[in-house]
């Protein structure tokens, strides 16, 4: 019995994750179109900041959560003016300047702090249940992947800012006719996009290796769920993270890793054949 | 002066010739004074295997420094020509056709994971170059061009699965990366297991990129063993470590590995996350010898931000100065003369203590060491001196078969 417990953790342990590190993709692509292909580099950036703040000996819990995803924004801000904006419309281009961008960033980070790994212990610590241990750290993830869902749908939904928003990503010239400026718009959303990214990486420090090229691990996982997920910011990404993150882990429990992944991407293909607009372009239409 | 035009053509002629012909006898009567043994390497200073590589490469510089701080060999000095692989295996084949046939190198050290050494070693092969390969790796090359001065399995993984189940118990669980490596040491691991009494619960594969190790943790734990051996590889495989540590288990189950401390994974790592790790390697920065303490810091000296010093590093050092001897034994780089100095009986006094070439199957009998990580430092418990090959002399005969050029898998 305890078991299915530990699993059922294991499982939002995977969800959860999968959520965090999408949600700053999905702000970007979901909003504006725009293919971040150095998304990985925004979570190895978030780690870093991380792991080098706390070794500097800041607290471990500021450095996750507002160093990483302050550095990240700011990046991400920077980003935006010098390369972004003047690629918005351009799929393919974006693409391409993005992809070069995550090189750039690897190699800026290689010759920094070298290509070992990097790390910062956990905090927390572990409880058992039964004869079986986990730790607490699995419990604050999914914390913060609701206080994440919170704010996105609070600000999306009840803030004048959201508002502006939305109304920018759904016929930018009309919100330009009345008064908004939409360069302005998406500077700060490619901005938040990335400080939630930023905070990902920071959250996910503690439990991973962190090395220059960590990215790569997580940015194909990241696009499957966004894509997957459909044009629905919030509940896109939501609903394909559960889907993945959840396969994932049961798969890797009941068969090997190797299958865990295996099942993952031949559910992203399948899911993708039958429901080309993602999960929320069918289901959950309209909602954020 | 009058030019004719006959004249001009003439002089313009002798000037182009001679200006062309500048550089290729300037070059020749160069080359004619100092006329240096070249030495190839291949080793990745970039990329993800950067962190392994670099140490090797300092490494390597000691060791031609002090050969042409002795004055050089058969009277000529000898000249380093590195390329960085850059964790690329097409780089391997391209610089490895390079040094055999452009720069025309008189032996190749290098190359670093068992895939990069497949990618270059027929390369040398065909083009006649000696290849020394000085990593540790799972056994069974059997070829007479070539020089494997690392460990294999049965050298290290003999003498670790033993040990830890000593300490912790018979049950054991493994986990490894999925590729050859991990495969073929998953292997070993369990042959020694059973050869000690002991059982093996489950062997686990992990892609490279995996790194959310929660369900395994609970499958080691639903399965209760006694001791975990791992050989798990790079960067995201160390989430492993730390989000067992979190779940708490660290002091519950003890950790034994092929991999953990290759690069730097003590330092990096928590003290509560890497504690009492076991692991066995023909060489640890740690060793309490003067031979090892002077190598240390002379390439410190050289390098200050070196990265951990392993055994990458010492048997890429050893490999040159073997290489070295034999090249003086042999009186001439001559390949075939090398090889047979080579098989001589050659041994070099390095860091991890006597390195001796094997004849029959040109790997190395050496000294292996066990050690526990203790205050994110490896503390070495145990030294066993001059461990053969075993494994690959069970495949590998190059006495009986010199034209063999095979990797043997061992069957267990």
């Amino acid at each position: 019995m305890d078991i299915y417990l530990i699993l059922l953790l294991d499982v939002i342990n995977g969800m959860a994750s999968l959520f965090l590190l999408s949600l700053g993709l999905a702000i970007i692509f979901g909003m504006m179109k725009i293919i971040n292909l150095a998304h990985g580099e925004f979570i190895m950036l978030g780690a870093y900041a991380t792991v080098i703040s706390t070794n500097a000996g800041v607290n471990i819990w500021i450095a996750m959560l507002l160093i990483a995803p302050l550095f990240v924004g700011l990046v991400g801000l920077l980003i935006e003016r010098c390369l972004i904006r003047f690629l918005y419309g351009r799929l393919v281009d974006s693409m391409l300047a993005t992809w070069g961008l995550s090189l750039l960033i690897i190699g800026i980070v290689t010759t920094i702090f070298g290509n070992t790994i990097q790390g910062v212990p956990t905090p927390l610590g572990g409880f058992s249940i039964g004869n079986y241990r986990s730790s607490y750290y699995t419990l604050f993830l999914l914390a913060m992947a609701l206080v994440m869902i919170a704010i996105v749908y609070g600000v999306m939904r009840h803030t004048r800012l959201g508002l502006i928003a939305r109304a920018t990503m759904q016929n930018p010239a009309m919100a330009n006719t009345l008064g908004i400026n939409p360069a302005r718009v998406y500077m700060g959303t490619f901005a938040a996009g990335a400080a939630v990214t930023g905070l990902a990486g920071g959250l996910l420090a503690p439990v991973s290796g962190i090395t220059p090229v960590m990215g790569g691990a997580y940015v194909a996982k990241a696009f499957i769920t966004v894509v997957g997920g459909g044009a629905a910011m919030l509940s896109g990404t939501l609903s394909a993270s559960t889907l993945f993150g959840s396969l994932n882990q049961i798969g890797a429990y009941f068969t090997t890793p190797v299958y865990g992944e295996v099942i993952v991407f031949t559910a992203a293909i399948i899911l993708i054949r039958l429901l080309p607009q993602g999960i929320s372009g069918r289901f959950l239409k309209g909602n954020l | 002066m009058i030019l004719s035009r006959r004249r001009f053509l003439h002089r313009s002629a002798v000037a182009s010739a001679a200006l062309i012909g500048a550089p290729a006898i300037l070059r020749h009567s160069a080359s004619a004074a100092d006329n240096p043994i070249l030495l190839g390497a291949l080793h990745d200073q970039s990329g993800p295997l950067a962190a392994s590589g670099t140490p090797m490469v300092y490494a390597l510089n000691l060791a031609v420094e002090e050969i042409n701080a002795a004055g050089g060999l058969i009277g000529r000095p000898v000249k380093a020509i590195h390329y960085d692989t850059q964790s690329n295996i097409q780089m391997y084949s391209q610089y490895a056709q390079q040094l055999a046939l452009k720069d025309k190198v008189a032996v190749v050290h290098g190359g670093i994971t068992s895939a990069s050494r497949e990618a270059v070693r027929p390369t040398f092969d065909r083009f006649k170059v000696p290849y020394f390969y000085n990593v540790l790796y799972e056994g069974g090359v059997c070829d007479r061009n070539t020089f494997c001065t690392g460990t294999t399995p049965a050298q290290t993984v003999e003498k670790l699965v033993p040990s830890a189940m000593n300490k912790a118990g018979k049950k054991a669980y493994i986990i490894a990366a999925d590729y050859n490596y991990g495969q073929i040491t998953a292997k070993w691991m369990t042959k020694y297991v059973k050869d000690n009494g002991g059982e093996v619960l489950s062997i686990d594969f992990f892609p490279l990129d995996v790194t959310n190790f929660g369900p395994t943790i609970s499958k080691i734990q639903a399965a209760k063993p006694d001791l975990i051996l791992s050989a798990l590889v790079g960067g995201n495989h160390t989430a492993f470590y730390r989000q067992w540590a979190s779940a708490g288990m660290k002091s519950q189950i003890p950790i034994a590995s092929t991999t953990f401390g290759l690069v730097n994974e003590p330092s990096t790592l928590d003290a509560t996350e890497s504690e009492n790790i076991l692991g066995a390697y023909g060489y640890f920065e740690e060793l309490d010898t003067q031979a090892s303490k002077t190598f240390v810091e002379k390439i410190k000296k050289a390098q200050p931000d070196t990265p951990y010093i392993s055994e990458l590093a010492a048997a890429t050092y050893e490999g040159v100065h073997l290489w070295a001897l034999g090249v003086q034994k042999a009186g001439s780089i001559d390949r075939m003369k090398l090889i047979e100095a080579l098989e001589s009986g050659i041994s070099f006094d390095g860091p991890s203590g006597k390195v001796l070439i094997d004849k029959a199957t040109h790997h190395a009998t050496r000294n292996a060491f066990l050690a526990e990580v203790k205050g994110r430092k490896w503390s070495v418990l145990e030294s066993y001196q001059d461990v053969q090959p075993l494994d690959t002399a069970s495949v590998c005969d190059l006495v009986k078969n010199p034209n063999d050029t095979k990797q043997y898998v061992i069957n267990l």
